[in-house]
């Protein structure tokens, strides 16, 4: 199983990313301005400040040559996983459904959440049960998921709505409390807490994360 | 092109606007909402809406709008 993980300029968890990944396979780093995924089974698109987030939190890095490959190995089936800017990336990139909005409160969010598995079937959450929760930490300003009302219902009805906050847990303000979303296939998702930063129980606060990764594992295996 | 918060969509931005500003002694302000002005040269103007589409905004998001301009609307 070989990882890859995007590297934009600004990315900031790239090598969290493929650290984590790295416990469960090969990871290596793919670059931005490259039209060239190396031969990867699934692609990271990692958190950080890609392109300074200028315009609009990831606007810019979908237009990098590298996301014309990860958006045709994703229509391919190919899985792919967005992890706080890499959620954004993947939003914008029409690869998963609705957008990241300014936390409510306006503030940037630094702490471990609980989050709920509500589909065990993607291909990022196979190693979870439905109803687990994990702990993971959040860190960040621009998180609030956002879908029109008919779009969560449709979204919610079928199950693409992989993670939720747990009640009281919600760091942000996201309609319905969700964490992260799935395409309809389930080979695409998109986070904002960080499942990278949650993989070694001395300085992750929790190792859950690492279960996300697993489950990408498993799935090729 | 002026780009703003899609009415009905919450924007906390706005809001912090709207509770500042009484704080300074003006008062009957309501409906405040914080967007982004983009400014370019374009040779054909024709082009501006897909941009606006493509790039500038997301359209999920926000309204835009196209002002000003030589030939602008």
């Amino acid at each position: 199983m070989k990882f890859g993980v995007v590297r934009f300029p600004g990315s900031c968890d790239d090598v969290d990313a493929q650290l984590a990944a790295s416990r469960v396979g090969e990871a290596v780093l793919l670059w931005h301005a490259d039209h060239d995924l190396q031969g990867v089974d699934a692609v990271i698109v990692p958190g950080g400040f890609s392109y300074g987030d200028y315009l609009r939190v990831g606007a810019i890095a979908r237009f990098a040559p590298v996301m014309e490959e990860v958006v045709a190995f994703a229509r391919e089936g190919g899985p792919v996983l967005g992890i706080c800017n890499g959620f954004q990336v993947l939003c914008e990139a029409g690869l998963l459904p609705g957008a990241l909005l300014p936390n409510v409160h306006l503030r940037f969010r630094c702490r471990q959440v609980a989050v709920e598995v509500l589909n065990a079937d993607t291909t990022f959450t196979r190693a979870c049960v439905v109803g687990e929760r994990l702990s993971i930490p959040c860190k960040h300003t621009t998180g609030r998921y956002y879908a029109p009302d008919d779009e969560l219902d449709r979204l919610e009805a079928a199950g693409q709505v992989v993670l939720r906050y747990a009640p009281g847990e919600n760091p942000n303000g996201s309609v319905r409390d969700i964490a992260g979303v799935s395409n309809d296939a389930g080979n695409v998702m998109g986070l904002m807490p960080h499942p990278e930063h949650a993989v070694d129980e001395l300085v992750g606060g929790s190792a859950d994360g690492l279960k996300l990764f697993a489950s990408a594992a498993v799935v090729h295996a | 092109m002026l780009i703003r918060p899609k009415a009905g969509i919450l924007d906390p931005q706005g809001i912090a606007v709207e509770r500042a500003l009484p704080a300074l002694g003006f008062e009957g302000v309501s409906n405040v909402h914080v967007g982004r002005l983009v400014e370019l040269d374009v040779d054909d103007a024709g082009q501006l809406d897909e941009m606006c589409r493509k790039l500038l905004a997301n359209p999920l998001i926000e309204d835009y709008e196209i002002v000003g301009g030589d030939g602008g609307a």
